[in-house]
């Protein structure tokens, strides 16, 4: 009893502090937290549309079919659909989301993305 | 007496089944092939195959995971302290996991490991750390005779970084000729 207690106090610490994220929405909910929001699909999508650097955009990665998988450019490794109704899997870590907003936000526009562009990509993807 | 010479001969018989049934670490270990290509038991493979599940996640998820000894420590040093810009990507990692890779790679490079093509990979670098595996000598070494279509322009490959869109080995650390496919071309021999 005092042990489950315990486990709750700290599941629920761990969700507040943002550490777990049990869907797209607790992992929206950290960008909230940090003052984003409310999040807009479009913003989203014309964001994912964007060519502003080096000529590089989502889909070159990504493919044009967000339900399907894409590949990568250079590699060609597979890369997991991104559309939140065929793969919802991919936003259940928070530290994994961060993980590749950081590394394909600089990837592909040269600098990190803010927690408004965060969440409005998200709520793209979670319409698709 | 004679009940304890029976006695042993069923233990030895017993412990011999078990030993067909399960192997001996060693078979385990190097793969059974049979006696007939002891050599190629005796080298279980000519990399050491990944064995970091974190190496294997953070870095496969994009390309090929490069197996450790196919690079010296100064190479993997100077990869990890480029991972912003990896071969024109950004590659992040939190410094937790970054520290865990590079300690995996470090210990693990060519030329820290004594076997399989490692230290010949090592040796022809004469000091030298490249950043990648196919400029090594030692690579080139042995794809020199590879023609461009057949990898750097068949559509189906596109680069020799790509190790395992030919050698079907390649994730075992297994990069004998015997086992290379090359897409639209098929087997490949000297």
């Amino acid at each position: 009893m005092k042990t489950s207690a315990l486990l709750t106090a700290l599941l629920l610490g761990a969700a507040s502090t943002g550490l777990l994220a049990a869907d797209v929405n607790d992992v929206q909910g950290h960008y909230r937290a940090q003052g984003a929001g409310p999040f807009q699909s479009e913003r989203g999508k014309s964001l994912w549309n964007s060519r502003p650097y080096e000529g590089r955009q989502c889909a070159d990665c990504h493919g044009p079919d967000l339900t399907r998988s894409g590949q990568h450019q250079r590699t060609k490794k597979t890369i997991e659909p991104m559309a939140h109704s065929v793969n919802a899997s991919r936003y259940t870590d928070l530290k994994e989301v961060e993980k590749w907003f950081t590394r394909n936000c600089k990837s592909t526009w040269n600098r990190e993305c803010t927690a408004q562009e965060k969440g409005d990509l998200l709520e793209y993807l979670k319409q698709l | 007496m004679k009940n304890w010479i029976i006695g042993g001969l069923l233990a030895a018989i017993g412990i011999t089944a078990a030993f067909l049934a399960v192997g001996s670490p060693y078979e385990n270990e190097y793969g059974w092939r049979g006696p007939y290509d002891y050599r190629y038991a005796r080298h279980r493979e000519d990399v050491v195959p990944v064995q970091s599940a974190a190496y294997q996640e953070e870095c496969g998820s994009c390309h090929f995971a490069y197996q450790p000894g196919l690079l010296p420590v100064a190479s993997w040093q100077r990869i990890m302290d480029g991972l912003a810009n990896h071969f024109g990507e950004n590659a992040e990692l939190d410094k937790e996991t970054a520290g865990e890779l590079r300690a995996y790679l470090v210990a693990n490079a060519a030329d820290r490991v004594g076997t399989g093509r490692s230290p010949g990979i090592a040796n022809s670098l004469r000091g030298s750390a490249p950043l990648r595996i196919t400029e090594t000598t030692y690579f080139r070494r042995h794809h020199h005779e590879i023609p461009a279509r057949m990898v750097k322009d068949n559509p189906e490959i596109g680069s020799f970084s790509r190790c395992d869109a030919c050698h079907t080995g390649a994730a075992q650390g297994n990069y004998d000729e015997h086992g290379v496919r090359i897409p639209g071309y098929g087997h490949w021999e000297d």
